[in-house]
């Protein structure tokens, strides 16, 4: 009942002084909203990973051809071919689903449309591995890799990138690959981005084709792609795979290979690092700003018991004991910043979705993070309003009641 | 003895400002018993407001001792002195210390704040309180919207709605015998006629008593 009363008290000053009480909280306000910020990116990194990780396959290796050091000379950037492709697939014993891969960007054209896009040549197996589904045609087999057929299957945006056509009505029909025609035998469901992977702007052509028909002969592949049956086997994978391609590149054990296997994981961590510079910098922009906030709360704390003395002077005559008045102070300083974690908040989420809508970044507001600043700004005002409400009980009665 | 509910001894107050000290009060021995009516009486500057503030348990002597009930008070602890002035002692002010953005009622239920009432119970006796001082009509008035008597008048009711067993008020303008019961009071005046509803009168010179008499023929107001 007492609290009640103190907590009304120290409202009503608050109020007293609106515009001042906001302008002191601004420090509490731009902290506040920048964890609620930070905190937002964070988790909106986190849940992209995982979606990407999710897309770019749980169960996926990559295998791409890596600098290779001999006595500290590098050899310069060694080969990978389809034959190791082939060796992965036929030495595994059936336990890996294998997919070599050849890219290039390339100008493809289909009547007077011409869009440029990713070609890439591979297997069969490849729309396996990423689980790519058809909404109409068909997909290629061996026998037209093994054939250097000229068929493409086109991915979900294509068809609109070509004049907006109908993706049904495409295949069958021929269009040109940097001159070449192919024939369209499949357009692919939409799959939406992974990082840097967008799948729905490429072009799937057979491998041999690329290499010999397209691409102008190029032995070197640029990646390996090869999944297990779930993700817990990838860890054998791993060791398969490396003594596989060292057995092909002739390279012995405890000498470095000329190649790196990794998972989806793996390949995103450099790519997520942006946004952790941006969230460091978020976090001192936060951390400076509650300490500011918390002195411009320790300052207006100090003006508002010096304005007060004698309203100080006449409650502790009346009787009010030290801790009373402590309270009534740390109360007020308590809701000020509560109130400025409040506003904050509310920038805070406002800021999280502006980032969203101008840098595209993923941002995740979680209400633990709401939880966490209002508990943070709650901590700064009971910290730095602890002084100036030490000072308010401490006034002696007779010599605040003699303030002018 | 046990009816004794002030008693000073050798109470003195100095001032120390730079070089020169101000004795303001230089050995007062006083003894109240309960019951009884008291003026202070004195020159300005002879240390009345001195005296009535350790005598409210507000400021502290530099010398001497005071018993407030029996218990010395320079043995209270500072939340032990908040206690008694908010239950044992009423104080109205010179310039009445009222909170001027709070309502005449506010102002009157602070002391009850302190002491734990309930709102309800508060609000009650209150007004009870503003309704004795005759401002039943003003309660929700704050102090710069009334007269200067209205005001002490609020100041009346705020120090006697704890019920204290000691009033003290230093330079009232009215009389206050119209609203009290059985309290102790101690009220400095210059006014002779506020002085004269007093059976007793203490005189002040220079921070000691220079007179200390009981008049046995009071008068009673005329209604
Ligand atoms: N806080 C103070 N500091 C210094 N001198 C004071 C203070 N309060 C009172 N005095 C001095 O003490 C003397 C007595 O003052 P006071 O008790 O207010 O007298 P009275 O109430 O009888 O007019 C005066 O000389 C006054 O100037
Ligand atoms: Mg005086």
């Amino acid at each position: 009942m007492l609290v009640y009363e103190i907590m009304m008290v120290a409202m009503a000053a608050i109020r007293a002084n609106v515009l001042r009480s906001v302008l002191t909280t601004l420090g509490i306000i731009i902290g506040v909203a920048a964890v609620i910020a930070m905190v937002a990116l964070g988790e909106g990194a986190q849940v992209r990973v995982e979606q990407q990780i999710q897309r770019m396959g749980t169960n996926v290796l990559t295998i791409r051809p890596g600098q290779q050091y001999f006595g500290g000379i590098g050899r310069g950037d060694t080969q990978m071919s389809v034959d190791d492709a082939v060796a992965l697939r036929d030495d595994s014993n059936g336990t890996l689903e294998v997919a070599p891969e050849i890219t290039s960007r390339i100008q493809i054209t289909y009547a007077r449309w011409n869009t440029n896009t990713q070609v890439f040549g591979t297997w069969p197996e490849y729309f396996e591995i990423y689980d790519h589904k058809l909404q109409a045609g068909r997909f290629f087999n061996q026998g037209e890799v093994q054939g250097r057929r000229r068929v493409a299957i086109l991915g979900y945006n294509i068809p609109e990138n070509l004049g907006g056509q109908d993706p049904a009505a495409l295949v069958g029909q021929t269009i040109q690959l940097r001159g070449v025609p192919f024939q369209v035998i499949g357009v692919l469901e939409e799959k939406g981005d992974a990082a840097w992977i967008r799948p729905d702007d490429q072009v799937f052509i057979p491998i041999s084709t690329a290499q010999y028909r397209v691409f102008g002969g190029r032995d070197r592949i640029n990646a390996i792609y090869a999944s297990t049956a779930t993700p817990e086997l990838l860890n054998q994978a791993y060791g398969e795979i490396d003594r596989i391609l060292r057995r092909q590149h002739r390279i012995r054990p405890g000498e470095e290979a000329d190649f790196n296997i990794r998972n989806s994981a793996d390949l995103l961590e450099t790519f997520n690092e942006t946004n952790q510079t941006f969230t460091l910098l978020l976090a001192g922009i936060a951390g400076i700003s509650l300490l500011v906030g918390g002195i411009g709360i320790m300052n207006i704390m100090l003006v508002s018991v010096t304005e007060r003395t004698r309203e100080i002077g006449v409650r502790k005559a009346l009787g009010a004991t030290r801790r009373a008045i402590m309270f009534q102070f740390l109360i007020e300083s308590l809701s000020l910043c509560v109130l400025g974690g409040l506003l904050g908040v509310g920038a805070g989420i406002g800021g999280a979705s502006l980032l969203t809508r101008l840098q595209q970044w993923d941002t995740v507001v979680a209400p633990e993070s709401i939880v966490m600043a209002l508990g943070f700004s709650a901590a700064v005002g009971l910290f730095f309003g602890l002084w100036p409400a030490q000072r308010a009980a401490r006034l002696d009665p007779i010599v605040a009641l003699r303030y002018e | 003895m046990n009816d004794v509910i002030i008693r000073t001894e050798g109470l003195k107050k100095h001032y120390v400002l730079g070089a020169e000290t101000v004795r303001a009060v230089r050995g007062v021995d006083l003894v109240i018993r309960r019951g009884e009516f008291v003026a202070i009486m004195g020159p300005s500057g002879s240390g009345k407001s001195t005296f009535m503030n350790m005598v409210g348990c507000l400021d502290t002597p530099t010398e001497g001792r005071y018993w407030l009930n029996g218990q010395l008070v320079s043995e209270l602890s500072d939340d032990q002195l908040a206690r008694v002035r908010n239950k044992e002692i009423g104080f109205v002010f010179q310039t009445f210390n009222l909170l001027p953005r709070a309502t005449a009622l506010h102002n009157v239920e602070l002391p009850l704040i302190y002491a734990g009432v309930g709102a309800r119970e508060r609000r009650r006796r209150a007004h009870e309180k503003l309704d004795l001082v005759g401002l039943g009509d003003r309660v929700d008035h704050r102090p710069p919207e009334m007269s200067g008597g209205q005001r002490q008048r609020v100041a009346i009711a705020r120090a006697l709605v704890n019920d204290p067993a000691l009033l003290l008020a230093d330079e009232p303008t009215g009389n206050l015998d119209s609203v009290t019961s059985e309290q102790t009071i101690v009220l400095v005046t210059h006014e002779h006629d506020i002085a004269a509803h007093a059976r007793r009168q203490v005189h002040l010179k220079d921070g000691i008593i220079e007179q200390d008499f009981t008049n046995n023929k009071v008068e009673t107001p005329v209604p």
